[in-house]
């Protein structure tokens, strides 16, 4: 079942056009990669796939909602459903990462301080961060630590829908790495969709069910790792064949 | 070493040759350059350049050539596979000359100033309504209001700028108490100290200066705060998680600078006569008792009020204007310090404004 559709989208800013009729679907379940060249508008996609910047035509469908179209009342309710991991954590500065992950659970839920700690305890702990951690401010935390407060903050509220921008830029190749297997362990843990941007050729190969590359405006390929190689492409050309992985 | 680099012109009739030996590369092109200058390439119809005793050619010098045969027509001789290769390197990447970017002139420049400024004022009442409906929505359902954030705000942005303006109100009624004494020295009329103090510190200087002192320090404060979190993109995730930044930022905000800017005005109004009050006393020999007398004689209860009433007004131009510069912030560090000065400038200029229409208004009331 397709969780997110994209049909005919168009995107542009001022007179630069980004995305010229493009679609693509993505099932449940699966981890999905939008893979490009850079400047190719896959962050600017996933922005619109979480409603931080509209499109100027076509449709996107998440989680069976037209975007281009919806309430606010609609707008909300889908915001509670998914989770989204910037690039660099986007940690409210304000915040210590203990209030960071708890803020959702205070706004959104009428639960009691007790269940509260015990959950933000269990996240920090899902995603392999130390419990005296949760006392220090964004600031003072390695970029690694910031991603993976950042991903417990996205898990807060259980989403379905996980969107990740760039989870493994910035890493050194073995926090890295952990991230990735962090990845595949929370989606066969929690059965989530996870839709990611990534650069990290290892990490695309790890984790990624289907991919989605965007060139030239649209998509030219859509589909499993293993399709690849039949595709003309120079972004895919380069990227993919500099190693001899496939 | 190579040989030494030279080049030898042989003409004949309206034919050319410039021969060059040995090495070619960027250290000798100004010399080769002055040496071909000098002579008139236009008078001779075929040039050739030949290349044949050439050993190196470093693509300094191959962009040079090849420019001369493109500009004189001339034909490269050379037939050295590695020169070739150098040369062909040189003309496949033919710079594209940049177009030269357009002067304005001067109608265009002032249009697009206008425009540009039109669209920011544009774009600043737009702010202003969301802000309205998200105020009006905010006391729609009392429940929703952030009290704790407002609270926050209340000491971040007024309270602790209560020093600052004491101090700042003090010396400004000292001045103008100072300034003015000496004049009405010379006339006698000591006592009229107190009618002036009154009514222009009540009434006018107070609000200002409160005003002032507040957009420095808390308007630009917001701006820079809010600016940062855009750029950590804290804001989209505020959205993407639901958080509506105006309920969150924008009204705990806004609300506090309006609650506490009249109190903050009346703080001022008394540190101002305060110092108005010492400088009677010492140099017009006003003492306190009839200074508080006369005061309470001449200086009617709405001369306060109009002061006081601006508050909120002067706050809600401080805080929105402060708030919308830090929503303007680019993806880059310099256009926190671009917007931040804009905040303090615009929001000083925003209120003086507003206090001149007040001032017009309530004269043409009679208040």
């Amino acid at each position: 079942m397709a969780i997110i559709q994209v049909k005919n989208l168009k995107t542009s800013f001022d007179n630069r056009i980004i995305h010229n009729g493009l679609n693509l679907h993505i099932n449940e379940g699966e981890i999905y990669g939008l893979l490009g060249p850079s400047g190719c508008g896959k962050t600017t996609l996933l922005r619109e796939m979480v409603l931080l910047q509209e499109f100027a035509g076509g449709e996107i469908e998440l989680l069976g909602k037209l975007l281009s179209s919806i309430s606010k009342r609609d707008a909300l309710s889908l915001k509670r459903q998914w989770g989204v991991l910037f690039q660099f954590g986007a940690l409210f500065s304000s915040l210590n990462i203990y209030d960071n992950i708890a803020l959702p659970l205070v706004e959104y839920t009428d639960l009691s301080k007790r269940m509260i700690d015990e959950i933000v305890r269990f996240k920090i702990n899902l995603v392999g961060l130390k419990q005296e951690d949760a006392l220090l401010f964004p600031s003072q935390i390695s970029g690694g630590m910031k991603k993976k407060a950042g991903l417990a903050r996205a898990l807060a509220m259980d989403p379905k829908l996980l969107f990740l921008d760039e989870p493994t830029s910035g890493l050194d190749p073995i926090s890295a790495r952990e991230f990735d297997k962090l990845i595949l362990s929370l989606h066969e843990m929690l059965g989530l969709t996870i839709v990611m941007v990534s650069h990290d050729l290892r990490s695309i190969y790890d984790t990624l069910h289907r991919v989605a590359i965007i060139d030239e405006k649209k998509i030219v390929y859509e589909g499993t790792l293993e399709g690849i190689n039949d595709v003309k492409s120079e972004f895919i050309q380069t990227f993919f064949k500099q190693d001899g992985v496939i | 070493m190579a040989k030494i680099s030279s080049l030898s012109l042989q003409s004949d009739k309206d034919e050319l040759s410039l021969i060059f030996h040995g090495t070619l590369s960027l250290y000798q092109l100004n010399s080769f350059e002055r040496q071909i200058k000098s002579v008139q390439l236009e008078q001779y119809k075929t040039i050739t350049i030949d290349l044949q005793q050439v050993e190196y050619l470093d693509t300094a010098m191959a962009l040079y050539l090849n420019g001369l045969s493109q500009r004189y027509h001339a034909v490269i001789i050379c037939e050295n596979s590695t020169l070739n290769k150098t040369l062909q390197l040189v003309q496949q990447r033919e710079v594209v000359a940049l177009q030269q970017k357009r002067k304005k002139s001067f109608l265009e420049a002032l249009g697009k100033k206008a425009y540009k400024f039109y669209e920011g004022l544009l774009g600043y009442i737009h702010f202003l309504g969301v802000v309205f409906i998200s105020k009006l929505y905010m006391l729609g359902s009392l429940r929703d209001i952030r009290i704790k954030e407002i609270a926050f705000e209340i000491n971040e942005s007024a309270i602790k700028a209560l020093g600052i303006i004491a101090l700042t109100s003090f010396l400004i009624g000292l001045v103008v108490a100072y300034q003015s004494a000496y004049q009405l020295k010379i006339y006698g009329a000591n006592i009229y100290i107190v009618d002036m103090l009154g009514l222009s510190i009540l009434r006018e200087l107070s609000p200002l200066i409160t005003a002032i002192v507040i957009a420095g320090r808390s308007g630009s404060a917001y701006s820079a705060q809010i600016g940062a979190m855009k750029i950590t993109q804290e804001l989209d995730a505020m959205k993407t998680m639901g958080f509506d930044p105006y309920a969150f930022l924008v009204f705990p905000r806004t609300m506090a600078l309006m609650l506490m800017m009249p109190i903050l005005i009346f703080i001022s109004d008394i540190m101002a006569m305060l110092g108005g009050m010492l400088v009677a006393n010492i140099d017009l020999k006003v003492t306190t008792e009839l200074f508080i007398d006369r005061f309470n004689e001449v200086i009617a209860l709405k001369h306060f009020l109009v002061g006081v009433i601006k508050g909120p007004f002067f706050a809600f131009l401080i805080a929105s204007i402060g708030i919308y510069r830090g929503l303007q912030v680019k993806d880059d560090t310099q256009s926190i310090g671009f917007n931040t000065t804009k905040s303090v400038v615009e929001s000083i200029f925003a209120v003086i404004v507003c206090d001149a229409i007040f001032s017009i208004m309530f004269t043409n009331l009679g208040i």
